[in-house]
């Protein structure tokens, strides 16, 4: 048994890859070395230097057998943070490798492709529920801040979204569990990693004037656009489940 | 603007407007022009949902609930005493924006009683939508209703700046609309809606020949129908949303169970239950000839007008057609797969996937999403399947009923519920 350690990126992860071939590795775990606790003394430590060439040539080769669709799939395993995640990634580069013809990440009759397609798919819910749960509050420098706390680190998966869609305005998107953020200051959108955790203290202080109006209207709207005799509470939790609820406005 | 004043419109406005279903924000694919404020994409956004489980992804609220007419089923009927009151434009565009920009919507569903006349009416709409789009540079998705009786110009100058128009049948039979609503009547609603399709048609001729021909109505034209106010049956339902589908090209015909708002001697009593059953059941029906091939003919006919509550459409098609079952899942086509009972769309598309790698059976069919307690009677599979001999049974639909459970169970059970 032989485990390879990384740092923990994505270059890093398919650096790694690279490498499983290169030395014809058989028996295999790749960990990165954040999560990384040695448990099996016998196991033979291989400590990976990220190379972005060589992340580039497997990744360029993949693109030519699964297209980069596919591509975009083994991201959303690796931003799933699963335990399995790596695992799963280097059993579909193998399978791809051995099949280059088909995409093999339809083979849905296959343990492991089922599973990456079953995180994709929780990974595409938490992305798109993030895209409608964020709710940004306007502060007094005028920015438009929000606070997430996403399952899975989407927070690359929506960061062209909301480029799209706010440009008029600055706005900043910020996961609280995992310690980073996006930044739009009307020029530059750019991922921002603060060495402190920020400070929530009076945060509601730092309103804009203008905030409370809005939500207060919003709050009166959500209330009075329901309809009291089709009342459906385990619908409404099934589509809102309650760990979103401390960071929706109209759920105060 | 005396704020308490705002709110309080805010709340009577958006009371009337929340019998109106739809909130879809999908269909349109505007892009952010650059520096702009927002997008629309094709999938729309619900951003979120309200108690009663519906999807909130419009800010749809009434430009007034001042009307002229004396609709039977509306709230905001002229001869209704309730609270009146009107918001300006201004006040329209600027909740729109500050929403939008707060990712609260994805824009705007703006309807409205009927002032003066319909004109009118429509003009005061179409002057919302030209301000958010022209002086605000605002890209997101527009709704508005299109007022039955309005003229051509307007409508053309609606489709310019929204990207969905509507326009509510409210009652499937024209016989009950002249009971209900005996001053609206169905040719007004049906000139503005072919005009829009018409127009929409002439920009897809036009958009191959000059790329820059300005969008129209680019997420087309939906309408909804009133189930349970009046007395028709599910066939005449289904053939009215089919026939407007085929001859008017809608993208979404909605079905509102009729909620008893009025005392009326000509509607159901203020004690009936909201039908939300059947609107399911129209609902799925709807999806049936939408997305899986089906017929209007096929759902229903006349010795049987009406949706049967115990199983779902779909179902109830493969009871009266077990000589077509049991399916083939190696060899049959991608259409009679989605003819299965408990088989949906993307499970019968990752089925005709799978099938190319390898033979299944009835362990891949649970993992690639099918319910299997209801497919598994109409499947043959390669390796042979001990459930198939219960598909001659005559007690299957029984034991198709007991193998599920209705999240409307409690609608057929008389008992009151008390918690």
């Amino acid at each position: 048994m032989t485990t390879l350690l990384y740092d923990g990126s994505f270059d890093g992860l398919f650096t790694s890859i690279f490498e499983v071939f290169e030395y014809r590795y058989k028996n295999v775990e790749i960990v990165s070395r954040e999560r990384f606790h040695q448990e099996n003394i016998f196991a033979e430590i291989h400590e990976v230097i990220t190379q972005n060439d060589k992340a580039e040539r497997v990744l360029n080769k993949l693109e030519q057998n699964i297209g980069k669709g596919g591509i975009h799939e083994l991201l959303k395993v690796y931003l799933s943070e699963d335990p399995e995640a790596e695992q799963l990634i280097l059993s579909a580069v193998r399978q791809s490798i051995k099949y280059p013809e088909e995409n093999i990440l339809q083979n849905y009759a296959d343990n492991n492709i089922l599973k990456i397609s079953k995180i994709c798919k929780s990974v595409s819910r938490e992305r798109h529920r993030m895209t409608a749960f964020v709710r940004f509050e306007k502060m007094q420098d005028d920015v438009f801040f929000a606070k997430i706390d996403p399952d899975f680190n989407v927070l690359p998966l929506i960061r062209k979204h909301f480029k799209d869609r706010y440009q008029d305005q600055k706005w900043m998107i910020y996961d609280l569990r995992r310690n980073y953020g996006i930044l739009y200051d009307l020029e530059a959108c750019d991922f921002f990693y603060p060495d402190e955790k920020l400070d929530l203290n009076k945060y509601q202080q730092k309103f804009h004037d203008e905030e409370a109006r809005y939500q207060t209207l919003w709050q009166r709207y959500f209330t009075k656009t329901n309809i009291v005799e089709r009342k459906n509470l385990k619908l409404h939790i099934q589509h809102v489940p309650r760990r979103y609820w401390k960071y929706l406005t109209e759920k105060w | 603007m005396n704020f308490d004043r705002l709110k309080e419109k805010l709340e009577i406005l958006a009371d009337a407007a929340k019998y109106d279903v739809s909130c879809s924000s999908s269909g349109g694919s505007r892009k952010n022009k650059k520096g702009a404020l927002g997008d629309s994409s094709a999938s729309g956004i619900c951003h979120t949902y309200t108690e009663d489980g519906r999807c909130v992804s419009l800010l749809k609220i009434l430009l007034t609930n001042h009307c002229i007419y004396d609709c039977a089923y509306c709230v905001s009927r002229s001869s209704n005493d309730i609270k009146r009151a009107a918001f300006t434009v201004e006040e329209v565009v600027d909740l729109t924006i500050n929403f939008y920009r707060r990712n609260y919507i994805e824009g705007l569903f703006l309807s409205s009683g009927i002032f003066k006349n319909a004109d009118t009416t429509m003009e005061r709409l179409v002057r919302v939508a030209k301000k958010l789009r022209l002086e605000e540079n605002f890209n997101g998705y527009i709704h508005l209703k299109s007022i039955p009786g309005a003229s051509d110009e307007l409508m053309q100058e609606a489709a310019l700046y929204a990207d969905r128009l509507s326009i509510n049948l409210e009652i499937p039979t024209e016989s009950g609309l002249k009971l209900l609503a005996p001053e609206k009547n169905r040719q007004d609603m049906l000139n503005p809606m072919k005009y829009i399709q018409n127009g929409i048609a002439q920009y897809k001729d036009e958009k191959k020949i000059f790329r820059k021909t300005p969008k129209f109505a680019p997420a087309g034209q939906s309408t909804q129908m009133i189930v349970g106010a009046t007395n028709e049956n599910d066939l005449q339902i289904i053939k009215v949303a089919d026939h407007f589908y085929k001859n008017f090209s809608l993208k979404r015909v909605y079905y509102s169970g009729y909620v008893p708002v009025l005392e009326d001697k000509r509607l159901p009593s203020l004690t009936t239950e909201v039908p939300m059953l059947r609107e399911n059941r129209l609902y799925q029906s709807d999806w049936l000839m939408r997305f899986y091939g089906f017929k209007a003919e096929e759902i229903l006919d006349p010795n049987m007008p009406f949706l049967d509550l115990e199983v779902d459409p779909k179902m109830s098609w493969a009871l009266r057609h077990l000589d077509q079952f049991p399916v083939n899942l190696q060899t049959a086509d991608y259409q009679m797969i989605l003819r299965i009972p408990g088989i949906g769309v993307k499970t019968a598309q990752k089925i005709v996937s799978a099938r190319r790698f390898q033979v299944l059976n009835i362990d891949h069919l649970k993992k690639l999403g099918a319910a299997v307690n209801r497919a598994k009677y109409f499947i043959d599979f390669t390796a042979g399947n001990a459930f198939l001999k219960y598909l001659t049974d005559k007690n299957l639909k029984k034991l198709l009923i007991g193998g599920s459970s209705s999240k409307f169970h409690n609608q057929f059970s008389q008992q009151l519920t008390l918690f």
